[in-house]
């Protein structure tokens, strides 16, 4: 089993996650070079936080183009388990892979907090691991991550069950005072149609050690584990 | 060859940006402000001669690249 965590030119949280799966979990992890232009052998692929090109035009459009992207959908397209977290899930959106876009936060301010997130479905790869309904804290950073998408988009995810996380009041109620950036319908993460391609804005790889205040974070990791070795998800 | 890209949010999105401006417009007393949109503007220098030619191409970098078309309208001026 092999996970992959790209590094674009800007990333910052790409230590963070290979630490989470090399050190916590013990689990085969490189590092993928944006310019790599092969994903062989990877079972899942991160992709990072961080401000890849500088956020520049708008966070992700730049880094989408980059030659591991194009591997990144292909792989993606072969059912290879990606991950996008917070920039990554801005770049999974501007590459296609996911619906909708990620705008500047209502407040127009770059938000650095713990939320609550409520898990909105257990059929995914990435969440199997939880029950359905829980609450999890989970760190967020980012100043664009309010999540856009038409009414028939949305309406589609909803009906799809493509949904995985809400921002929640502790006790789980999904209310605009509960929502840090805006998104559309409470949205902190959402699924392809397919299953296998994740983007969200909080960051599960910084809520692994009870150290850093949460541990929430890791049973999405070891979904994923569960996934790859062939448990069942769905 | 010049030309200009006019980027700008399409109806409907919320512009949180243009609504911190407009409270600023009103408190600084103009008062016949009524509602602002931001957008960005890009300037293209370009090789070639064709004007047709140039904005066809403009259009591809719109819809590949200088746009997202999910939220965004994009003008061209071609000078």
């Amino acid at each position: 089993m092999k996970f992959g965590v790209v590094v674009f030119p800007g990333s910052n949280c790409d230590h963070d996650a290979y630490h989470v799966l090399k050190h916590i979990l013990g689990r085969d992890t490189e590092f993928v070079w944006h310019g790599r232009t092969d994903l062989k052998g990877f079972d899942c692929v991160v992709l990072p936080g961080g401000f890849s090109y500088g956020d520049y035009l708008r966070p992700g459009a730049i880094a989408r183009f980059s030659p591991v992207m194009e591997m990144v959908v292909d792989f993606a397209r072969k059912g290879g388990f990606v991950v996008g977290i917070c920039n990554g899930f801005q770049i999974l959106t501007e590459a296609g892979l996911l619906p909708g876009v990620l705008m500047r936060n209502r407040t127009l301010k770059f938000i650095c907090d713990y939320v609550h997130v409520r898990v909105e479905t257990t059929s995914t790869p990435f969440t199997s691991r939880y029950r359905d309904g829980e609450v999890l804290r989970l760190p967020i950073a980012h100043a664009d991550g309010n999540y856009f998408a038409d009414e028939d988009t949305l309406k589609i995810l909803e009906d799809e069950d493509r949904i995985v996380f809400r921002y929640s009041t502790p006790d789980g109620r999904i209310e605009d005072s509960s929502n840090p950036n805006g998104a559309l319908r409470n949205i902190a993460g959402i699924l392809n149609r397919e299953r296998n391609v994740l983007g969200m804005m909080p960051h599960p790889e910084r809520a692994c050690e009870g150290i850093l205040g949460s541990r929430d974070g890791l049973r999405f990791f070891e979904s994923i584990i569960d996934a790859i070795e062939g448990r069942p998800f769905l | 060859m010049k030309a200009r890209v006019f980027i700008t949010l399409k109806k409907g999105v919320l512009d949180p940006q243009g609504k911190a401006i407009l409270g600023a417009l009103r408190s600084l007393g103009f008062d016949e402000v009524r509602d602002v949109r931001t957008g960005k503007l890009i300037e293209l220098e370009l090789e070639g001669s064709s004007r047709d030619e140039a904005e066809k191409r403009i259009e591809g970098m719109c819809e590949r690249l200088l746009s997202n078309p999910v939220v965004e309208d994009y003008r061209i001026e071609v000078d």
